[in-house]
């Protein structure tokens, strides 16, 4: 049966103010199930307060071949990095 | 005073329909279609489980005999169950697993909702929060019953089937039971038979939805308020109590 359930990425916002960040996947036969089997398998411990599921077939991913011209030049740009900057200890999530 | 044996005759009652029907979700567990599935009914029965816990461990202290939730749930018999027999049943196929699920969490629903009314702090607080688990349980029903019945062929003619099968035990979810009725006078528990309404407006709506049709079957003896059980119920026991009987005081 799983052949014909389609696979969903499942991204879970812990808490308001905060990104969904990406928690796995799941099997469901449609949205509305992805979201309720996402919730059993990503947040009943309080994990959560907000769900995206996107069906795994809509990501276009980069591939690891391409890991050097996508990320390598960022290695020696320092400048780019803030972190010159002093940051109050109140902000937190920064 | 005289509520008091009543009291505990009734949390016991709604303990043991939560016990027995977790008892026979776990069994789902590694059996259903779909390993998201199968946890989706075991996060169901344990939600189940922990009602019973609260529910049969305040039964115990009303009862005052010192009886505590494991001695409640493990060293009883058959005949001291007063579970509904719907909860019983052996497990058939998903879509008759569905139908129970639909049947039974809607009328957990409709009485949770009203008991959280309860003038018992005790019940009315267990209520307030089972009645958020068990609108999930019958979401969880209603989002497969109308995928099953308004699936394919085949899916419609097994959800069919499945509430062919349970429907019979439905009648009894709704009789007066003498300890419901004489505390519903006091404002402290729920007379079954006025959920009846509210529970079948839900699930005709959901079964109208799914393009399935209301069962015309007729209404099976029941008797499990009063101890008296299909043959299913001892076998269920048996696997439940084993362990505890044959080393009590076992702990993990």
């Amino acid at each position: 049966m799983s052949r014909d359930w389609p696979l969903w990425e499942v991204f879970v916002r812990s808490r308001r103010g905060l990104s969904h960040i990406h928690a796995g996947s799941v099997h469901a036969p449609d949205a509305q199930m992805a979201l309720r089997n996402a919730r059993d398998l990503y947040t009943r411990r309080q994990e959560g307060v907000s769900i995206w599921v996107v069906p795994s077939s809509a990501i276009t991913a980069s591939s690891p071949d391409e890991k050097d011209p996508f990320f390598a030049p960022a290695a020696d740009k320092a400048y780019r990095h803030p972190t010159f900057y002093d940051i109050p200890s109140e902000v937190r999530n920064l | 005073m005289i509520t008091q044996p009543a009291l505990a005759g009734y949390a016991l009652q709604l303990g043991d329909d939560a016990l027995i029907m977790a008892q026979r979700l776990g069994e789902w567990v590694s059996h259903a279609p779909e390993l998201e599935e199968d946890v989706a009914l075991g996060n169901i029965a344990l939600d189940l489980l922990g009602q019973a816990r609260a529910l049969l461990t305040y039964a115990g202290e009303v009862e005052g005999r010192g009886r505590s939730e494991d001695d409640l749930a493990y060293f009883r018999d058959e005949r001291e169950f007063t579970n509904l027999q719907i909860a019983e049943l052996a497990c058939g196929g998903f879509g008759e697993e569905m139908a129970r699920q639909l049947a039974f969490s809607s009328y957990q629903f409709e009485l949770y909702q009203r008991l959280q009314e309860s003038r018992d702090e005790t019940l009315a607080a267990v209520a307030a929060k089972a009645v958020k688990e068990v609108a999930y349980h019958r979401d969880h029903a209603a989002q497969w019953t109308l995928r099953l019945g308004d699936g394919t062929e085949e899916s419609h003619r097994r959800m069919q089937a499945g509430l062919t099968r349970v429907w019979p035990y439905t009648d009894e979810m709704f009789r007066p039971d003498p300890l419901g009725q004489a505390l519903a006078r006091d404002g402290l528990a729920v007379d079954a038979p006025e959920l009846r309404r509210a529970w079948a407006d839900y699930v005709a709506t959901v079964l109208h939805d799914a393009t399935l049709a209301w069962p015309q079957t007729a209404a099976a003896p029941g008797g499990g308020r009063q101890g008296l059980h299909t043959e299913q119920m001892g076998h269920l026991l048996a696997e439940m109590q084993y362990l505890a009987r044959c080393h009590p005081g076992a702990r993990w």
